[in-house]
């Protein structure tokens, strides 16, 4: 930057002396400063005019087209992408919020269906538990009384044979009288004498 | 021929290409007003076929406009707040134009708008106009208070005042010679070290590797004066943001 402001300081006074220089012809003579060749081109006051009125009608028109044409086009182009990106970025937010509640809802009803399968599985446990135990105590019964019966016929057939007992040995007292004693002797006599034994 | 070569100031002559004289001024058509026209077509076609489109994803070009468009909008939004938005094509079309011209004129045998007082004076005024007249019909004698900063004691209220109205006269004199002393310097400066290439080269061999170094000079200017192009139309659009400022918010 220092270059140029030191070549714009030096070319100054340069254009300065020159501009004084034909000053004085422009002042004496105001009819012929067109071709005025002595005088630095920017300082020459006779293309003022021109310069100024063409400025006015190029910058004009531009001011207009760009108001009228540009601005509102490129304007608009920014406009529709940032409304697009934000109704993007709500539908995107939508979405993730639906996801989210999707998400909820299925853990909710993973854990409803956890509690309800245990609760299923306890019951069941419990039912065949109850169940077991009836069918124990239920065989347990049969089989008591099926112990009692046999007892019973244990007993019974004891008595009997106990009772068989008396008359083989009576029996067998007799024929071994007879055969010892060659005699019979009376059933009563027997009876009572197995009987005393026994006793 | 070729001292009309080396000559820096040549490239600043004004032709007449078409002569148009009504009312004893001269009105002609000339290189200026041709490039003025070029300037305004150029910008004109360059933002109203890139934006043709109206492309959803915009592509390179279209982004370029967009770029400006959003550039220049967000500079006069931080100066002057949403209320200045009404001058946002004003202050566009003065960004765009300057830039344009300044652009145009690094072409070789271009002709640099900006680089005469009249036409950057012309933009400045009409910026300091607007201020004026707006600042009057939006705040009537309530704009006078940009003058009257406040919280000054009263005894050194004249002396401020005077200060104020001397910086506010100044203005459209430093926005004009800012950009015109900026464009002139550069095209002389451009021109005097293209000047040596050719000169150095005519003295034979040795003057051929000699004029490496003002060519190397001339190359970094180049670049250099692209950049002051950009800057300065910035600049200009920046200061014009900051005085419509004062035309919408007078009260400092």
């Amino acid at each position: 930057m220092f270059v140029t402001s030191a070549f714009a300081q030096e070319s100054a006074p340069a254009a300065d002396t020159s501009h004084a220089a034909t000053g004085g012809d422009a002042h004496s003579g105001t009819s012929v400063p067109a071709e005025a060749h002595g005088t630095f081109p920017p300082f020459d006051p006779a293309t003022f005019p021109s310069q100024l009125l063409w400025l006015a009608i190029t910058f004009g028109l531009f001011y207009l087209f760009l108001k009228r044409v540009v601005m509102p086009r490129v304007g608009g182009i920014i406009d529709v992408r940032n409304d697009r990106i934000t109704q993007d970025l709500d539908q995107a937010a939508k979405l993730k919020g639906e996801a989210d509640a999707a998400v909820a809802a299925y853990e909710q009803e993973l854990a409803e269906a956890k509690t309800n399968a245990n609760a299923i599985g306890q019951q069941a446990s419990d039912a065949a538990k109850a169940e077991a135990e009836t069918a124990r105590k239920k065989v347990e019964a049969a089989l008591d009384q099926k112990l009692g019966e046999a007892e019973a016929r244990i007993a019974s057939i004891k008595a009997n044979a106990m009772k068989e007992v008396g008359t083989i040995a009576e029996d067998t007292a007799s024929a071994i009288v007879e055969a010892l004693v060659g005699g019979k002797a009376s059933k009563a006599e027997i009876a009572a004498a197995v009987k005393s034994v026994a006793g | 021929m070729a001292a009309d070569k080396v000559d820096p100031i040549h490239q600043f002559h004004i032709n007449k290409l078409i002569p148009i004289e009504i009312g004893g001024y001269d009105l002609s058509f000339t290189n200026s007003a041709l490039f003025m026209v070029a300037t305004v077509v150029v910008a004109a076609a360059f933002l109203f076929l890139t934006t043709s489109s109206r492309s959803l994803v915009p592509g390179r070009l279209q982004s370029i406009s967009e770029m400006a468009y959003e550039f220049v909008g967000n500079m006069l939004r931080d100066a002057a707040g949403t209320q200045g938005m009404k001058f946002f094509p004003f202050v566009f079309s003065l960004f765009m134009f300057v830039l344009v011209a300044n652009l145009l004129g690094l072409f070789p045998y271009f002709f640099t708008v900006t680089s005469h007082i009249i036409v950057t004076f012309g933009l400045a005024a009409l910026v300091i106009g607007t201020v004026v007249v707006y600042g009057f019909m939006k705040h009537g004698l309530g704009f006078l208070k940009l003058f009257v900063p406040h919280g000054v004691p009263v005894f050194l209220l004249p002396l401020v005042v005077l200060i104020e109205v001397i910086s506010f006269v100044s203005r459209p004199v430093s926005l004009s010679v800012r950009l015109f002393a900026n464009m002139l310097a550069g095209h002389i400066t451009l021109k005097v070290f293209s000047g040596f290439v050719v000169s150095l080269s005519a003295l034979g061999a040795v003057g051929v590797a000699g004029s490496v170094l003002p060519l190397a000079m001339a190359v970094a200017l180049t670049a250099l004066e692209l950049l002051v192009a950009f800057l300065q139309a910035y600049v200009f659009a920046v200061l014009t943001c900051m005085y419509l400022n004062d035309a919408l918010h007078p009260g400092h």
